[in-house]
């Protein structure tokens, strides 16, 4: 009798179907209530056609579209100039879940979100009884397959209800079609918020978005460059589940455990397996694939406690502080802000795995005064929308006293009040989520820890900037004063006396008493010849591009004749071209000079030019000054050392 | 005596004084220093008592008015400029109001005074730098003195240049006797007078009461009203009487905080002109109400006393010139009672009774009178 009733389970086990699971599963999927399932759709569709274009080299052009048929009803339709997809795997792609799931190899992705476009596919047939429409072409001289699709649950296979041959004008590309029991009034908005962060931390993309109403928004491309790919790399034995250890031996070539340890994981080399090997008292040569559950364990328990290189940072693929301000200053047009400042970490390691931290602030302009910061949240260019108060990013951000850079925090912690919008991207190869529905940071040390640092190395620039007007208005009335009132009180006294009036240029030294650098920043377009370039498009590509022309002029206002160091920071995606007068030194993030000798009253222009970069990526020279007391100074400060 | 005919005044002594002013700034800048000009610090801090003189005037303390700040280089730009303008006064033998005065500064560009109270400020200033008087600069307030009534006669050189006299009961209407804005003997002099004693009053209300109820041919007094803080005239026309006629000097206030500096601004001298303190202030003038004192004893309607009102109490403990058992006693009465009251609340007794009550008994508790 047991028996039959285990027998009888195993049947009933055997029928969960997909469905089942995804009807249990649904609010850790995305799909929790109808607003959320509108925008997890759009994500899924988005985050599919980013990938596709990016994975084959292609500026993703990408078109959203939700229709709003009824009122419980959406369609929607993402639309990308992606390299297509051949017509016996659409069903696999579109209509299977879990499938095609990598394996041990780790590297940066944004499918780490939900269980992608598959679940919208079955989502919409569940909700509406109707079948997805793919359509997808592969090369300009084929015409496009129109494919009809609809999941059988029960065996979690698609099926093509319908397929046929079409004209379509792109070039490549894939379109879906998704009908879906969604809430479009509450979604909307969020839907609008999604693409344009994802904009932001995807400025080689362009992307137009359609409401339902008929309202185009398009979120314009900002770099004409596909970010780096992302590499693959071995797991690290920090980073390593126990389960996935066992896992990891069961599919392995290697016939030795130390070999094992070599190649399948990565910062492995001859020594230190030997003493990971040492400190678990197991023999190298042992099998992987006859090795115990113990064993594996005395392996796993000794990983922690020898001392293993950091695994390989550059398998990461950052946004690049460069594009970050440019992404920001686009989307913000509107808001005309006073300054966009932004910092970007070098990379760092949790548990094994690499991770890299960069921010991004924008202040002031038409921003709320009175209100909290606006916090962006980004992981591997995937926007973080949900879940902003169980973040590791809002954690670190509430941790810093902003009270110091000028933004209201009424206890000295908390989300601090002013006119500004901070950004968080967190690159990594693997991000750790509070939960399955992947939408807050968890708060890992070393993850909360680089994020303040970032904040904080932001947060410098932002009062070095504030500091700088600050003294700059001071000193602008002490122009007024020897320009203007100083010559009048000179006149009028001589005038009185019936004398010559006499020379102030001694005198205007005593007042002012700096030496005044003042600086402006000019683009020129620059047609027909090559511009050199490290960050957009590759040379022969493009023709033509911006310059960047940056003067300095640098006044001796003080009585005596100055002789100090002069530092120009610059991008380091830029080039620099010519340089006058002659630099002391050029790296490839500043320029020195040596300024011998102004004589009181006396000027020096300096030029340089920054080619690679588009208008307004570079539109505040960043300068230092060394040997001289930099309170002298206005316009520069004091030089820390690189 | 008096005669002297105004365009015949001798100025060059002021213009020398003028044109020291525009050379000093011209051998600053000659020398390549930052041209600045020196003057008495005038505060509160820096008032001192004068032995010899028995008032209060500025002590050592000195304030530079430099061209290395914005607001000092404006100053001394709108000074070369007003000195210029003096000048030009003085040769055209012209004069002008201060008022006017800041009106012609809208022709002078950056120069320009942006309120009355600024080129007021700067006229003094002018003073305390050259020691002349502003009268020696040809500018002239706007108001004149105010009002006198009592057994008095005066000459004054009128605008024809004749001398008049003038009896300041029978020449005169309810209104009384205007003081002119130059109260020196050159303009005005005092030929006659029968009085036991001067008080002064604040409020128009209390001396028209007084006036009224006959209170200067009753009890012998020369009533002169104050106007609030009184004018230099007013001040100067007091101390003159005074000390010319040998008459005591009485004032008769509001009881507050600022009623009190009125009484300091013609007993002891303004801190604002402390420079010309013996010109002005009257040593001798005591005050006879209304006291915190009485405001107990007449048990007077009274006003709780406005966080201002407390705190220029509390700033009147640290000025020197309240520094006597007198006024630290009523002014500590003062805030501990938190009331302050009006002249005219004596009224609560009656419209008689401020002179046939209170004022007697004041009187005879000062000793100015027998009853």
């Amino acid at each position: 009798m047991p028996e039959a009733i285990a027998y009888e389970l195993a049947k009933k086990q055997k029928e969960i179907s997909v469905a089942e699971f995804f009807e249990r599963n649904k609010h850790i999927l995305g799909f929790g209530n109808p607003t959320r399932a509108l925008i997890t759709s759009v994500k899924e569709g988005v985050d599919n056609a980013l990938d596709a274009c990016e994975e084959s080299g292609i500026l993703p052009d990408i078109y959203v579209e939700v229709r709003n048929p009824t009122e419980e009803e959406c369609v929607v339709i993402v639309e990308d100039n992606g390299p297509g997809i051949i017509k016996q795997q659409i069903p696999h792609i579109f209509a299977r879940l879990l499938y095609g799931s990598r394996f041990h190899a780790v590297r940066q992705s944004r499918g780490q979100q939900g269980i992608g476009i598959s679940a919208v596919v079955l989502y919409g047939q569940l909700t509406t009884g109707k079948h997805a429409k793919v359509i997808s072409k592969i090369q300009d001289d084929q015409p496009a397959v129109l494919t009809e699709l609809a999941i059988d649950t029960n065996k979690n296979r698609g099926e093509v209800q319908h397929q046929e041959i079409m004209h379509w004008d792109k070039p490549s590309g894939t379109r879906i079609e998704v009908s879906l029991n969604a809430d479009y009034k509450r979604g909307k908005r969020f839907v609008y918020d999604y693409l344009q962060s994802t904009s932001i931390v995807n400025p080689h993309a362009r992307i137009v978005f359609k409401e339902a109403d008929g309202t185009e928004h398009v979120f314009e491309r900002t770099a004409d460059i596909l970010p780096k790919k992302s590499e693959e790399i071995r797991p690290h034995p920090y980073g390593v589940e126990l389960g996935t250890l066992i896992k990891m031996s069961k599919e392995t070539k290697a016939r030795k455990l130390a070999s094992f340890l070599k190649t399948d994981f990565s910062s492995m080399g001859d020594r230190t397996a030997d003493a990971v090997c040492d400190e678990a008292k197991l023999d190298r040569n042992l099998n992987p694939a006859d090795m115990s559950r113990e064993q594996f364990l005395l392996l796993h328990q000794a990983f922690k406690k020898v001392k293993i290189m950091a695994p390989p940072t550059e398998c990461l693929s950052p946004i690049g502080e460069t594009l970050i301000r440019r992404s920001l200053k686009s989307e913000t047009q509107e808001i005309s802000p006073e300054f966009i400042f932004t910092a970007s970490r070098p990379a760092s390691v949790f548990s094994g795995n690499p991770f890299k931290v960069e921010v991004g602030i924008v202040y002031g302009g038409n921003l709320p005064k009175d209100k909290p910061v606006k916090i962006l949240r980004f992981a591997n260019r995937i926007p973080l929308l949900y879940q902003q108060g169980d973040c590791a990013i809002t954690t670190a951000i509430a941790s810093i006293d902003w009270r110091r850079y000028g933004l209201d925090q009424p206890s000295g912690n908390g989300i601090p009040i002013g006119p500004a919008i901070f950004l968080t991207h967190i690159a990594s190869t693997q991000i750790p989520y509070t939960s399955e529905s992947k939408e807050a940071i968890a708060d890992v040390e070393e993850i909360e820890n680089e994020i303040k640092l970032a904040f904080r190395e932001v947060a410098r620039k932002v009062q070095m900037h504030i500091n700088k007007k600050v003294k700059r208005v001071k000193t602008r009335e002490k122009f007024d004063l020897i320009t203007k009132i100083l010559p009048e009180i000179a006149k009028k006294s001589a005038h009185m006396l019936n004398k010559p009036i006499p020379s102030l240029d001694k005198v205007i030294t005593r007042i002012m008493d700096i030496v005044w650098i003042e600086d402006v920043v000019e683009y020129e377009k620059v047609r027909g010849k090559q511009v050199q370039v490290k960050l957009d498009a590759p040379p022969g590509q493009s023709e033509g591009g911006w310059i960047a022309k940056s003067t300095i002029m640098v006044v001796n206002y003080k009585n005596k004749p100055q002789k100090f160091n002069l530092y120009a920071v610059f991008p380091k995606d830029a080039v620099v071209g010519t340089v006058t007068p002659k630099p002391t030194k050029v790296t490839d993030t500043y320029i020195k000079w040596s300024i011998d000798n102004i004589a009181p009253i006396n000027k020096v222009d300096i030029r340089f030019e920054l080619a690679g970069l588009n208008k307004g990526d570079f539109d505040e020279n960043d300068l230092y000054v060394q040997n001289i007391n930099p309170s002298y100074v206005i316009g520069a400060d004091k030089w820390e050392g690189e | 005596m008096g005669g002297r005919v105004r365009m015949a005044r001798d100025y060059s002594n002021v213009i020398d004084k003028i044109d020291a002013i525009a050379a000093k700034v011209y051998a600053d800048l000659e020398k390549a220093e930052i041209p600045a000009l020196q003057l008495s610090t005038r505060t509160k801090a820096n008032i001192k008592f004068d032995d010899d003189l028995n008032v209060w005037k500025y002590g050592k303390n000195k304030t530079e008015r430099s061209a290395n700040s914005l607001d000092g280089a404006y100053m001394l730009l709108r000074t070369m400029y007003l000195v210029d303008f003096i000048k030009d006064m003085i040769k055209q033998s012209k004069s002008s109001t201060l008022r006017e005065t800041y009106y012609i500064s809208e022709g002078w560009n950056l120069a320009k005074f942006s309120s009355q109270n600024e080129s007021d400020m700067l006229a003094e200033d002018l003073e305390v730098i050259t020691g002349c008087m502003r009268e020696d600069f040809k500018l002239r307030p706007e108001e004149d003195g105010a009002r006198v009534i009592g057994n008095l006669v005066v000459e004054e050189m009128t605008r024809n240049n004749t001398k008049k006299k003038i009896h300041c009961q029978d020449d005169v209407g309810d209104a009384g006797y205007g003081i002119p804005y130059n109260a020196e003997k050159e303009k005005l002099t005092f030929k006659q007078a029968d009085a036991d004693f001067i008080i002064a009053i604040e409020t128009g209300g209390m001396f028209d009461r007084l006036v009224e109820n006959g209170f200067d041919t009753d009890s012998r007094a020369i009533l002169v009203h104050l106007k609030g803080q009184p004018a230099r005239s007013t001040r100067r026309f007091i101390k003159r009487l005074s000390e010319e006629k040998k008459l005591p000097v009485l004032v008769f206030t509001d009881c507050d905080p600022w009623s009190f500096r009125i009484y300091g601004s013609v007993a002891y001298g303004a801190i604002k002109t402390a420079h010309i303190s013996e010109y002005l202030a009257t040593p001798a003038a005591q005050y006879l109400g209304v006291t915190p004192s009485d405001i107990v004893n007449y048990k007077l309607p009274t006003d709780t006393l406005t966080t201002e009102d407390i705190g220029a109490l509390k700033s009147e403990l640290t000025d020197p010139r309240f520094q006597d058992q007198f006024w630290k006693q009523e002014i500590k009465l003062q805030l501990s009672l938190g009331k302050k009251s009006e002249q005219q609340a004596l009224a609560k007794y009656g419209l008689d009774y401020v002179t046939d009550t209170y004022l007697p008994e004041k009187l005879a508790e000062m000793g100015v009178s027998k009853k």
